[in-house]
């Protein structure tokens, strides 16, 4: 079946390359074309005259500045609280033998079907009334709930494959249960949770509709959001180069950590996802 | 007979009386720590969804303007009954489910050729992955905008590479017509969420045994044979859980209609709709009635999408 270098697969190859990355390329050369081209209209792939200028606007702009500190601070603290729920609540699942697990994976698999959109109008409404909207609790609360099945799952398969008998082997060797766990089960465990932490961490960078309804300045306005609202000085026509650099701008964390972790992440998204 | 059973080994007597409906100390106890283990991930997942869900119910029977609160009043359900008659609703309903089908349809046909390339392909694998998931990982939003501005008529490559095909022109405004912008849409949408269909059916191609493909080769099938009576048969799962997935998923259609049209020329979707509702008209009692709605249509078509497939998602996911 597996051949090395055949045409077929060579093709296959290269049409996958161009499909998924066309789009990046075409982003990069749109952010290197000066304002003044794209506003009289230029159609062609490549620029015809390269610029970082729109680099340079898009850096000393407060409110993108603003929304990619609102970003980041609020991806991380919600994937921080997130993981940590997840990782005991996927140890139960994996290890212990309790009644209504299989409520609690119902439960985690509704909420990952949820319309997030149903919750703007009861949340909106409730977040104004405990002073939660336009803040960072407003957005974290709500992105640990609903990264929390995703977390939930990629954990509990990972512990599943854990081969847990190790820790009492090194017990029964001579190593306090404190050891045991730190030593043995820590480092087994670490590359599962460390997966989810980054699914979860996707999900908060890429949230939008939550980020637009549940804000309303730039003190808890995520990148999504924020990008939404840029219009730039001429109201009729957003500055396309300038979105575009914007846009490189806030994709390069993620470029980053799928060529570090690529193996991990798709091992994260697809483990546990098919094993009937 | 008595001096042997005392005889057994502990593990053995504790299990027989298990047996005999006595639940043991060792077992409250595991039930006690399960609980409290799942506890604060059960608590927050309801309290976000749950408990706006039941106000979302109570709020969806009044009239309730927020730029009139004083004119809030109990009305019952005709809120539903403006939302059910109203022919922008079914519009964007039909939208919605429109995209829905075109998209994961398209999606599992790309994704599973995706998956058979990433399954054959032996070299430059992390390459190959790497590229797969930055469609993944990237913000919709960015996405929407690449694809917004690439169709877009002054500054967009499209029409300038695709002019020769039929219905393309230099100068088709793709924004400005209904099918067309529907057309940009699914493509972004496409784009977008094709990598994750593809290393789903990935995971499910990967479990048949190359021993049975050797088997039906030499038995003299033809591709197209393997293809339908080995290969696909041993990806149900996977290609359920794939497409159950994607398309609720797809019933949520938000972001990349937002940034392309905002539902001009007839492109909104229910999430559309029912955001513009609370966040735009302020639109509390009709918005919530909408969310009731919407909320109810995802569980109609994941009922239907499980009993369709027959798929106990739970053992499909090894939960057993």
């Amino acid at each position: 079946m597996r051949s090395k270098l055949s045409p077929g697969s060579v093709v296959g190859l290269l049409v996958v390359l161009i499909w998924c990355l066309l789009p990046i390329a075409w982003i990069i050369s749109l952010s290197m074309k000066p304002v003044a081209e794209t506003t009289a209209g230029s159609p062609q792939f490549l620029p015809k005259t390269w610029t970082i200028d729109n680099y340079k606007t898009i850096l000393k702009d407060d409110d993108f500045l603003h929304a990619l500190v609102n970003s980041f601070g609020i991806g991380i603290i919600s994937t921080f609280f997130a993981v940590i729920f997840a990782t005991l609540c996927a140890y139960a699942i994996a290890r212990l033998d309790f009644k209504g697990k299989r409520v609690v994976l119902s439960i985690a698999l509704a909420i990952a079907m949820f319309p997030v959109v149903s919750l703007v109008g009861p949340l909106f409404n409730l977040w104004r009334n405990l002073h939660l909207f336009n803040t960072w609790p407003g957005l974290i609360i709500p992105y640990m709930s609903f990264t929390l099945p995703l977390a939930i799952w990629t954990l509990s398969a990972f512990f599943r494959e854990i081969p847990w008998e190790m820790e009492q082997a090194a017990q029964v060797d001579g190593a306090t249960a404190w050891q045991a766990f730190r030593k043995v089960i820590v480092p087994l465990a670490a590359p599962g949770v460390f997966t989810a932490a980054i699914l979860t961490f996707f999900f908060a960078w890429n949230e939008f509709v939550l980020a637009i309804s549940l804000t309303s300045t730039t003190s808890a306005r995520t990148v999504p959001a924020q990008l939404a609202f840029f219009v730039g000085p001429d109201q009729f026509n957003p500055p396309s180069s300038t979105l575009a650099a914007a846009s490189v701008v806030v994709t390069v964390p993620i470029i980053i950590i799928v060529l570090l972790f690529q193996r991990k992440i798709v091992a994260g998204l697809t483990s546990g996802a098919v094993k009937g | 007979m008595t001096s042997m059973a005392g005889a057994a080994p502990p593990g053995e007597v504790a299990g027989a009386r298990e047996k005999k409906g006595h639940v043991s100390d060792r077992t409250k106890a595991e039930n006690r720590l399960g609980w409290k283990l799942v506890a604060p991930a059960v608590v927050l997942m309801l309290i976000v969804t749950a408990y706006p869900m039941i106000q979302a119910l109570y709020l969806s029977l009044f009239r309730y303007r927020l730029t009139t609160p004083e004119d809030k009043g109990f009305v019952g359900l005709s809120n539903y009954w403006v939302i059910l008659s109203d022919s922008l609703w079914w519009q964007d309903v039909w939208n919605t489910l429109f995209i829905m089908v075109v998209t994961v349809a398209v999606e599992l046909v790309i994704g599973f050729a995706f998956a058979m390339v990433m399954h054959r392909v032996i070299f430059a694998r992390g390459a190959i992955r790497t590229a797969i998931l930055i469609p993944y990982g990237i913000i919709t939003v960015v996405s929407a905008f690449s694809w917004q501005f690439a169709f877009s008529l002054n500054n967009g490559y499209v029409n300038s590479w695709f002019h020769w095909l039929p219905l393309i022109d230099q100068d088709t405004n793709w924004f400005g017509s209904h099918w067309y912008a529907m057309f940009a849409i699914c493509v972004s949408e496409i784009w977008k969420t094709t990598p994750f269909m593809a290393l789903l059916l990935l995971a499910g191609l990967s479990q048949i045994s190359e021993d049975m493909l050797e088997a039906a080769k030499v038995d003299g099938a033809t591709w197209w044979q393997r293809l339908y009576k080995v290969i696909l048969p041993n990806m149900r799962a996977a290609i359920m859980v794939a497409v159950l997935f994607r398309a609720l998923d797809a019933f949520r259609i938000f972001d990349n209609i937002y940034i392309m049209t905002r539902g001009a020329v007839d492109t909104g979707s229910v999430s559309i709709l029912t955001q513009a509702q609370v966040i735009q008209q302020f639109q509390l009692g009709l918005g919530s009635a909408m969310s009731v709605l919407l909320f109810l249509s995802v569980l109609l078509i994941a009922f239907i999408l499980v009993k369709l497939f027959r798929v106990d998602l739970a053992s499909a996911r090894g939960e057993g």
